[in-house]
């Protein structure tokens, strides 16, 4: 019996024990939107990396600059715009709707819609054929 | 459909999408164009290098055109770009100033020391504060500064003696 309450006991404790990992920095609201703002930002140094990912000694130091413009008050579009203005719309992961960023934006419904009618003009075409032609294997 | 379109849409579609292939391939991707050009060079105030009680403005440089190196002793593109800056140094009368970037004097000085030293002067930016103002990623980096301290071009990565003789020499004959 006695056993049995030390075995309960050892699975207990580390319970009590756990608790999530402390962030580096002090203050949980602020590092909640360092997080969230700098996943929308990219690294420079490692380009396919968000700011919040990279281990880049740049990324750590726009890291620490955002949790400072955080902690002086300002909102996530003035430090977005804070970034942009030094390294341009490129350490955004999503891109603004401009005249230059246009066709980024609309290009993939163009694709979709040139597609659609392509298949639809292809559908219609085999439709009006006769059974004969597909015999023969006109489709012209 | 016309018979000759069947076969001349498809190649018109492949000579289009090789002509963005042909583009693509001259890009770098790592070539971030800057915001900051045509734009005034931020300011700062940053200790010299070697001399402590002396300090480094943009300001200083009013009225000059100058070249703004930013390079570091751990850079190792830097010195491949360093011979270049020691020719143009001795060749051209342009103020070249350096900012030491997130190193430790010793280990720049030592370069300087060793490899020679094309510099008026170096600002030491040792936590890089300055070189997010200027937007550096990846050193060495150099910027060209005309008389009303306004950046007409930035040169990311080395120098090379292309870029020198097309691109920076022609646009400082034109800024002088």
């Amino acid at each position: 019996m006695r056993l049995r309450v030390l075995f309960v006991l050892l699975l207990i404790l580390p319970l009590l024990a756990m608790g999530e990992a402390k962030p580096l920095g002090d203050d949980p609201a602020v590092e909640a939107r360092l997080k969230a703002l700098s996943q929308e930002l990219r690294c420079l140094v490692c380009q396919n990396q968000t700011l919040a990912d990279s281990a880049a000694p740049l990324a750590e130091d726009l890291r620490q600059e955002i949790r400072e413009k955080i902690a002086q008050g300002m909102s996530d579009k003035e430090i977005t715009d804070y970034l942009v203005a030094r390294y341009g719309n490129f350490v955004r992961y999503r891109p603004p709707v401009e005249s230059q960023t246009l066709l980024l934006w609309v290009g993939p419904s163009l694709l979709l819609i040139a597609g659609f009618t392509g298949l639809w003009l292809t559908l219609r075409r085999r439709n009006s054929l006769l059974p004969d032609d597909i015999e023969k294997g006109e489709d012209a | 459909m016309r018979p000759y379109l069947k076969y001349l849409l498809p190649l018109a579609i492949f000579i289009v999408l090789v002509g963005f292939f042909v583009v693509g391939l001259k890009l770098d991707p790592r070539v971030v164009p800057s915001p900051l050009i045509n734009k005034p060079a931020p300011a700062f105030r940053l200790p010299q290098m070697g001399e402590a009680s002396k300090s480094f403005s943009p300001e200083d440089m009013r009225g000059k055109v100058w070249l703004l190196n930013v390079w570091a002793s751990w850079c190792t593109a830097c010195r491949e770009e360093h011979p270049l800056l020691m020719d143009m140094s001795r060749q051209v009368d342009i103020p070249l100033v350096g900012m030491d970037y997130k190193d430790t004097d010793a280990e720049a000085s030592a370069v300087l020391q060793q490899a020679g030293n094309p510099y008026r002067m170096v600002a030491v930016d040792r936590d890089g504060r300055v070189g997010i103002d200027y937007g550096v990623y990846g050193v060495p980096e150099t910027y060209v500064i005309d008389k009303q301290g306004i950046i007409r071009y930035k040169q990311i990565g080395p120098i090379t003696e292309e870029v020198l003789n097309e691109k920076i020499m022609p646009l400082l004959k034109g800024l002088q």
